[in-house]
Order: C-alpha cells, then structure tokens, then sequence
C-alpha cells in the first residue's frame, strides 16, 4: 500500500518535473521566479518601516477585488447611483463588507502608501541608482490620487457632488482656456449625470490599468538595481564565494515568511476598521455624503477626505487661486525632483547631520499639521497656520540642496549592523 | 477607539458652534442620546413609533419590512399587523403614503427621506431635535424648534409629550444679540410623562441607528471573530517566519 502511494508521489513529481521543463523552454517561468523570488537577495536588516511595500500591494488588490464585486451592483448613473451603493449595503449578500473593504481600503491605501514614501525619504531610496524606481512610485502615487478622487464621486453623495465640483473648479483657475478645460472635464457645465459616467469610466478601467502597470514597471526597476536598507549602503558590494551578497537573503522563503507576519498584523488592524468603525467618525466615509448629491444645497462645510486635505489646506492659504493652484501642484511634483535636490553622499538618516533630521521632522510636522488644518472650516488663525506650516514643507524640498551639501555626514558602515 | 471620540468630539463641537452662530437660539450642547442599537425591545418600540408618527409623512425608502421583522425579532404576521398599514407586500420598503412632491407644496420643503438620517446628521442631533419642540404661534406649524430654528415640521408627538412654550433671556454681548433657552413651560400635559416621553424619542433615534445600518446589529459580533482567527494565524505565521530564519545570522 505505502509502496503504491510512493510511487504514485513519484510518477507526479516527474509529471510535475517534465511539465515545468516543456513550459520553461516556451516561456521563462523558472527564471522569473528564480530572479523574483528565490535568488532575488534583499538586505536581511529591514526594519519595520519596509513592510509597507508589500502592504501597498496586498491593499490594491483587496481594491481591485472588491471593485469588480461593487460593479456587478452598483449603477453608474446620477438617478440610480446613490440607490445602488444602499442596496449593496442593505440587500446585497456580503454586500455592506465589500463596500467597507472598499473604503476602508482607500484611506489604508494612502496610509500604507504616505508611510511608505515616507520610509524612501528617511533611508534615501530615491537615491542612486534608484531614481527611476522613485519617479515611477511617485506617478503611482499621482495615480493613486486621481483614482481617489474619480471614485470619491460614484457614491453620488452630496460631499462627492461638491467635492468633484471645488475639484474640477479648480482647473477654472488656469488662464484662457481654464473655464473650457473644466467643461471638457466635466462634460458639461456643472457636475452632472455625464460627469459620473466618465469618472466611472477612469475609475473602473483607465486608472486602474495605468496603476497595475506602473506597480509592474515599479518592481522591475527595483529588482534590476536591488532593495535598498537602512544603513543606506549596497550588500551587492560584499558577495560570498557563490556571489551571493553577503548581507541579503533571498526574498523567498525569508522575506515572504516575514511579509506574511507583516501583513496579518496589518489586517488585523484594518478588520478593526472595518467591522467597528467603517466610517471612522466622519473621516473614511463622511458624514454628508449619506444624504444623496443635491445641486441646490451645498453640505455645512466642504473638505476633500483626509489624504488630499494637506494639499487642500496649501490651496485654501493663499489668496489668488491661480497661485494656489501652481502651489498645490507643486507641493505635488516637488518630491519627483529629490533624486537631485538631494547632494548628500550618504543615503540613510542614520549617517546624516542634525539639519537634515530637523527639516525631514518639519516636513512630517507640517503635512500632518496641514492635513487637519484642510479638514476644518476656514478661519484667521487656520489660514495664517497653513501659511506657517507650509514654510517647513516647501523648505524640506528647496533648500535641500543647500543644506545636504553644507552638512557633514557620519561615516558610513562597509557592512550592514 | 479613543482616536475616534476625539474625533467625533472635534466634529461635534465644531457643528454645534456653527449652529450657535446660524441661528438666533444659542443653546447648550447636544445632550447625548444614550441610545442602545443591541436594545431589541427598544428597536421594537421605535419601530412602533416611527410607523405611527414619522412614516405619515418620511419615507424609509431603502428599508424592508421584512428586514425589520428579520433583525427585531418579529414573526411575518406580527410584521403586518403591527408595522404595515397600508397594502403591500413584506418586502416592500417603507414609502409614506404622501407624496414628495405634495410635501414640497404644503410644508414648503418635502420631508426627508429617513433611511440614512442617523448617518448623516447622528443620533445625539436627531434625539435633541426631537425634544427641542415648543410652542410659537408666529409658525404656520405653531411649533418651533430650538435647534433648527422655523424648522417646517409640526411637532408631531404632542400628543405623547404635551405642549410647551419656551421662555428665552437674551443677552447683548457687543450689539450682537445672542438668545439661550432659560426654561420650558407646560402649556398642556401629553399622554406620557416626561421620563416615558424621553425614553419614547430614545427609541425613535434607537431605530434611525438601525434603519441608517441594519447590518450593524451583526458586523461588531463577526469582527471579533474574524480578528480572532487572525490572532491565531498570526502565531502561526510568526512561528513559521521565527523557523525559517532561523539560519541567518
């Protein structure tokens, strides 16, 4: 009997084996998981801070599964689509969890995402050689964002309604051909019935696809020049006899066996969202997008959701529109420039001077300051404190040329502690 | 847990103060309604409430009768006979039998639709706005609201709560004139006293939490299992990660 059942593991472990052979010679399957996976070498010291990567990548498929099930109800059209996101909450089976999963997943999107970006600018991962890995993530996070707010309009809630609206107003503010730029945005004169097609349209399909292929484009230039680590430093310069590095292990078992770690503790935190406070007092699903969109009445008090209200509060400080505008973009496209603003020889914020360590503080300070400033009604005070705030924002980013090259950096380790 | 009451009191404070400055009648803040959404009985009774006071008027319109009789713990004939006056079938929605349109023309604006109140405005601002009737013949409704003022809705529980007019002082702080409610004064007894009338409105908010998310009754007792069995495979899957890199140094 065991002799049968040994045979038998065997006659399918060379059917498996002759299988594998006949796809390798057609297409690189074990390659591809040998260069990815099992002899991709990543540093061996990644602290927590590394774990958001992979978070990001559970996170959007989680977005992209639970998508596709919201699509088999919902109803992309201004008479239906508020009716359609109450019938998947109340009479579609599961239907209420999925929708969470959804919305909850958008705000641990830009979570796991800002910890992450946040991760590349203490231990310089945007810095040779990998700068195309930098500039990729940040059009993956430019994605992100209009693909955020694409979706924020398809509940066709009254904060969706006159979120879209202050939004697409703001392309009004570009000069001569701002009002018709807003118009062929919208595809009409305010956000209507056609508005919330299109935006299904880039939400469902355009963005998404653009997302997956960057993430794809992402990946690959991080594994052609390697992960980096947090002393900063290249364990591709210290290989053993077999030329391995010396420092890394390989990202599977090891890694894998530790995202897995990662990733449970991350879901538990998100099921806690999820099942007890979906709605996160106001901040995740808003108060005033539970009352169907109403062109005649605007809500008490417009705010765009938490992840875009550091960007809001830039916008809303300064007085000429057009020049809020260019700030916002900038406050945007600044961080796409850091592979060259910064002159420091050294990667890590381990090995860096005092004034890097104090702007990078600022810099964390004022978009967290600002992005409780963005949620709360305009005042005196609160526009005079975005003004402030933004000061160590853009300075973190201007004048990082010059303080990166005054600084003095410790010495750097040949090896990884 | 604490980041959300902090939260949640940030944004509470915040509207109650712009509805201070909007609106003449400064009053104090939202008492709290205490309501108990795993309060069956309760639910039961708002549901009673709701059908014999709101529903003449506010749609529910995304809530099934049957779902209530499901989640209240009420038989399908229990259901008919308690809940549904009008015809219609058990899985119909709660539509009110007057019309939105006609709404419009005799209130001046159609009554809202009640689904999702509790979400949109929450349940401490629903509980206030219903205790916050009292009498002023200068309405059309001869009833006006302490905290949305010439609010267009009668004060439709007079007869459980009675009338009462309110007595206001006003104080002038720098020519702006400010009023604050000093106290109420019974006109005419209702049908309850005022302990009943409280827990009565108790129980309608009761149900606006339910009908704003009946799946609430269940999705707290589900996430304490699914983060359960997280728990565990988190064990496991730490014992796993500690197995494998056990070699490295």
């Amino acid at each position: 009997m065991a002799a049968a059942a040994s045979d038998m593991v065997d006659r399918l472990g060379r059917s498996a084996n002759s299988l594998k052979r006949w796809v390798d010679a057609r297409f690189p399957l074990s390659k591809l998981i040998r260069e990815h996976a099992t002899e991709y070498y990543a540093s061996k010291n990644f602290n927590f801070w590394y774990g958001f990567g992979v978070l990001a990548t559970v996170v959007q498929v989680l977005q992209i599964v639970t998508g596709i099930a919201l699509t088999m109800n919902y109803k992309p059209s201004a008479a239906e689509a508020f009716a359609s996101v109450e019938y998947i909450m109340r009479d579609v089976e599961w239907g209420w969890l999925i929708r969470y999963l959804h919305s909850t997943g958008a705000s641990a999107f830009f979570i796991v995402v800002y910890l992450h970006i946040f991760r590349g600018l203490m231990y310089g991962s945007y810095k040779k050689p990998r700068e195309l890995v930098w500039i990729c993530g940040m059009f993956i996070y430019v994605c992100l964002m209009a693909e955020a707010f694409f979706g924020y309009l398809l509940p066709w809630g009254n904060m969706s309604y006159w979120g879209a609206q202050v939004i697409v107003s703001l392309f009004g503010a570009v000069p001569v051909v701002g009002e018709a730029l807003a118009e062929w945005i919208r595809g009409d004169y305010y956000i209507s019935d056609i508005t919330l097609n299109r935006f299904f349209a880039f939400h469902v399909i355009a963005v998404p696809l653009m997302l997956v292929f960057l993430v794809v484009v992402h990946i690959m230039a991080l594994h052609e020049v390697g992960s980096g680590n947090p002393d900063g430093i290249e364990i591709k310069d210290y290989r053993d006899d077999s030329g391995k590095p010396i420092d890394g292990v390989a990202f599977h078992p090891y890694h894998t066996s530790k995202d897995l770690v990662i990733i449970t503790v991350f879901l538990i935190v998100f099921a806690f969202v999820v099942f007890f406070v979906p709605d996160m007092g106001g901040l995740f699903l808003e108060h005033a997008n539970f009352e169907p969109a109403n062109v005649l009445q605007t809500p008490e008090h417009i705010a765009p959701v938490w992840y875009f209200t550091p960007f809001y509060a830039i916008l809303r400080a300064v007085p000429y529109k057009l020049l809020g505008v260019i700030l916002m973009g900038l406050a945007v496209l600044l961080p796409f420039f850091l592979p060259w603003l910064d002159r420091s020889p050294v990667k890590s914020i381990r090995y860096r001077g005092w004034i890097f360590k104090l702007a990078l503080a600022g810099f964390a300070v004022s978009f967290l300051v600002l992005g409780y400033l963005g949620l709360q009604p305009v005042s005196d005070t609160y526009t005079l404190l975005c003004r402030l705030f933004a000061i160590p924002y853009f300075g973190f980013f201007l004048l990082m040329p010059l303080y990166t090259s005054w600084e003095k950096p410790g010495p750097v380790p040949d090896r990884v502690r | 847990m604490m980041v959300h009451r902090i939260i949640a009191g940030l944004l509470l404070a915040a509207s109650a103060a712009s509805w201070g400055q909007d609106h003449g009648a400064a009053v104090a803040e939202l008492a709290p309604a205490d309501n108990d959404i795993g309060d069956i009985a309760s639910l039961q009774r708002g549901a009673k409430f709701f059908v014999n006071y709101c529903l003449g008027c506010h749609s529910a319109q995304y809530v099934r009768y049957s779902r209530l009789g499901e989640d209240l713990g009420l038989t399908d004939a229990q259901v008919v006979e308690n809940l549904m006056f009008g015809a219609g079938q058990l899985h119909d929605t709660m539509v009110s039998s007057m019309r939105p349109e006609d709404g419009a023309v005799w209130f001046g604006v159609a009554p809202p639709d009640l689904s999702l109140i509790a979400r949109s405005r929450g349940v401490d601002y629903l509980y206030n706005y219903m205790r916050g009737f009292y009498a002023d013949p200068s309405r059309p409704t001869g009833s006006n609201n302490l905290w949305l003022e010439n609010t267009a809705m009668p004060d439709v529980l007079w007869e459980l709560g009675g009338t009462r007019s309110a007595v206001f002082s006003e104080h002038d702080e720098d020519g702006i004139v400010t009023r604050s409610l000093e106290h109420f004064e019974t006109i005419r007894e209702g049908a309850l006293n005022e302990d009943e009338y409280d827990q009565a409105i108790r129980d309608i908010t009761n149900f606006l939490e339910y009908i704003g998310e009946p799946i609430q009754l269940e999705r707290r007792a589900l996430g304490v299992r699914v983060i359960a069995f997280l728990l565990i495979f988190l064990v496991i899957a730490y014992m796993l990660k500690r197995e494998i890199w056990r070699d490295v140094r």
